[in-house]
């Protein structure tokens, strides 16, 4: 992974010292709250319900056991002793005291951490596939690219006030893990005549107004990526809106120009810059990728070691579905990529505890040679573990509640915060999804059920990505009471679309009945290996709406 | 073209005292404001003096104030891009660009268009509603001079502007990006 250098520890330590600064100045009453916010949120900081939250960043998800130590560690001095994974592959601490921040962000710092600019109206953590580096399906790995593109967007001048948040994300593989259509900007990295480059869709979002993104330019090369990306942004400061809020994101101006006309300023602006400093040189490109390079890989025989795997997996059928469910096919013979589950029935989605950061950071290096990965469905990656140590890693993952075998399945939902916690949401979420978690728990069933994304946001703003979930459930306000909206039929995948709305709006404790039947059509009527969503794309939206509507008789 | 409505725009305050070059200075320059009295603006009944003008009265009155080049100015509002002035920004002594809303930073980018695209090298100020935590990025962007109607002292901006000693990106404080910087060759 990345190691900062002496000129990166200097740019954080001296923003470390900055926002020491900046706080000071605002406890003692010399910077008014509404200067405050933009340099907090730039920091990650927010007020939330009850508490300020503290989102720290982590860049394209990975990190290493010594930095999930300094978290568990955070979380027990300065907070209530657990910590939430996001969808932008970022922790949150959801109770720290304001006048602590600073003395967390030196902590952080300590392990090469921080919290730039994971909110505010600027650049955001770049995020990625989880299985970057190990996929067999990927055409190059796309963290280096990431990394340097953390590096050109942290602390930019020129982007640091534009009109509304901006979120990138590269995907390196064929299928797409990273949602980069629905992004700000999506990087695919795409390999034409032997030459690495990247097809660039923008303005993908979700949000009040979910967009799927355009591409606007099918082959850009290598070393052009952050002056090209430089130059979307610039057209954007220049020209989105800013007189409101809810029109300011980039798929609003990309809409309103044409994507044509979009790409045709970006190219204009492009040509003035792209044989400028930004061109990535051959060194830059080298030095970027010599971070990322394969960890000690033992050679394996392949067929020995699928052999003796499916050999422990028949004596145990308890391990043979977690192996099914939660670990992922390595482009290297005799390893697998691990998924740790942190949906178990009744925890809050993407909530682990100090313990389990740690236990993390213990399986990290013992099983996956000290790093591990946040995915942006709120799990935990360990990317490079041997087929023959599978069954010892899973029975200390049980051991630590990060076994619970329902990887993709309906159980592993997304879920933002919800009205617990955050002052934007409509409704509760973490409730229904422990109800929904409650009445799926025949593992049977889910697995005849297959991969099934449900997604849970707890008002518009879609933070749990409700618009692009196989099956996406939406809190709304109704004469002040909490309802439910269902949709059908979204992705976030290379054929991503977006859901739409099933119909009026339900009550809590009717959403639980209202997937099961929802469910149940679909068992009736998919082909053999029919997954949902797939089901749904044939049949439509009709039939489903006919079944959870029909009057009972 | 998504523009955004102007409605009744804040005009900037020009403050006696700014920062320019790393110093609290007098101010010496007038602006004149961009609302309606501006339609009745002609050479001859300008003021004298060193003048800031909004750019669609420096367009209008350009041609006849040839012989004051070194002491008229112009202000950009934060709609007004650098290509408006274009290479003509080499023929101002100074150019100040609007922050209506420190959240509006539409000007970072007019800033350093205007330094390294049209390689304007005068007085580039930055006027408004822009805050002291803004400072290093606004010095980055190209604005040496600094007219701060807040109410902190201008001594204690000065301080912001060192924040930094380090960056990864190019600007026009920095002419290389840190990854050519790194020794790598």
């Amino acid at each position: 992974m990345y190691r900062y250098d002496d000129r990166d520890r200097t740019i954080i330590s001296e923003r470390v010292a900055q926002f020491r600064d900046q706080t000071a100045r605002y406890l003692a009453g010399e910077l008014s709250e509404e200067e405050f916010l933009p340099l907090r949120l730039q920091n990650g900081l927010y007020i939330q319900r009850l508490a300020p939250m503290l989102r720290v960043a982590i860049p394209y998800g990975l990190l290493n056991s010594a930095q999930l130590r300094r978290l568990a560690r955070i979380s027990r001095d300065y907070d209530k002793g657990y910590a939430h994974f996001t969808t932008r592959q970022n922790l949150q601490f959801n109770w720290p005291q304001l006048e602590d921040v600073p003395a967390i962000l030196a902590e952080l710092a300590e392990v090469e951490m921080h919290a730039v600019q994971t909110s505010g109206n600027c650049i955001r953590n770049t995020t990625s596939d989880p299985y970057a580096g190990v996929a067999r399906d990927e055409i190059a790995d796309p963290r280096p690219y990431c990394e340097l593109i953390r590096q050109w967007s942290t602390f930019h001048p020129e982007f640091a006030f534009l009109p509304r948040k901006f979120k990138i994300a590269v995907n390196g593989a064929q299928a797409d893990r990273a949602a980069i259509r629905v992004h700000d900007i999506g990087v695919q990295i795409v390999e034409q005549d032997g030459e690495i480059g990247f097809a660039i869709y923008v303005g993908g979002g979700q949000g009040r107004t979910p967009v799927i993104a355009e591409r606007i330019r099918e082959f850009l090369p290598e070393e052009d990526l952050l002056s090209y990306l430089e130059a979307i942004v610039r057209v954007y400061n220049q020209l989105g809106r800013r007189d409101n809020k809810y029109k300011a994101r980039i798929k609003i101006l990309v809409k309103a120009l044409g994507a044509e006309e979009f790409a045709a300023r970006v190219e204009r602006e492009w040509e003035q810059i792209r044989d400028g400093v930004d061109r990535l040189t051959p060194e830059a490109l080298t030095w970027a990728k010599s971070f990322f390079t394969a960890p000690e890989y033992k050679v394996l025989d392949s067929t020995d070691s699928d052999a003796a795997l499916a050999a422990e997996a028949s004596e145990d059928k308890a391990f043979a579905r977690w192996l099914e469910r939660n670990t992922f096919r390595h482009r290297v013979p005799g390893y697998r990529a691990v998924k740790l589950s942190t949906k178990p029935t009744g925890v809050p989605p993407g909530d682990v505890t100090d313990r389990q950061l740690e236990a993390i950071a213990d399986l990290a290096d013992e099983f996956s040679f000290g790093e591990a990965r946040i995915t942006h469905d709120q799990n935990a990656v360990l990317a490079d573990v041997e087929q023959g140590n599978l069954k010892a890693l899973w029975q200390a993952a049980r051991k630590h509640g990060f076994a619970t075998p329902n990887i993709g399945t309906l159980t592993d939902m997304i879920c933002c915060p919800g009205g617990d916690y955050c002052s934007l949401a409509n409704a509760k979420s973490i409730p229904v999804a422990e109800a929904i978690q409650r009445r799926f728990d025949d593992m049977d069933y889910l697995y005849d059920l297959g991969d099934l994304n449900l997604n849970i946001s707890g008002c518009m703003n879609a933070c749990g990505h409700h618009h692009v979930g196989h099956i996406g459930i939406l809190g709304v306000d109704k004469k002040g009471e909490e309802f439910y909206q269902i949709q059908l039929g979204g992705s976030s995948s290379e054929s991503a679309s977006l859901a739409k709305v099933l119909g009026p709006s339900f009550s809590r404790a009717e959403v639980p009945d209202v997937i099961g039947r929802i469910l149940d059509l679909y068992v009736e009527l998919r082909h053999p290996d029919e997954l949902f969503v797939d089901t749904y794309h044939r049949i439509g939206l009709q039939p489903f709406k006919e079944k959870v509507y029909a009057k009972a008789s | 073209m998504p523009k955004p409505a102007k409605a009744q725009a804040p005009q900037p305050e020009n403050p006696q005292q700014l920062i320019l070059d790393g110093a609290v200075v007098n101010n010496e320059w007038h602006l004149i404001p961009s609302d309606e009295s501006a339609a009745d603006l002609s050479a001859a009944t300008l003021a004298s003096g060193r003048l800031m003008l909004p750019l669609a009265v420096w367009q209008e009155l350009r041609g006849e104030l040839t012989d004051r080049k070194s002491e008229i100015g112009v202000w950009l509002d934060s709609d007004e891009t650098a290509d408006l002035l274009g290479e003509a920004a080499c023929e101002l002594p100074l150019i100040a660009v609007h922050f209506p809303a420190f959240a509006d930073g539409r000007g970072f980018t007019t800033g350093r268009l205007l330094r390294e695209r049209y390689g304007f090298a005068g007085e580039l100020r930055a006027i408004g509603n822009f805050m002291r935590d803004q400072l290093s990025y606004l010095s980055r962007c190209g604005f040496n001079a600094f007219a701060y109607q807040g109410d902190q002292s201008l001594e204690e901006l000065l301080k912001s502007l060192r924040d930094f000693s380090q960056s990864y990106q190019a600007a026009v404080d920095q002419p290389e990006p840190l990854f050519r910087r790194r020794g790598l060759a």
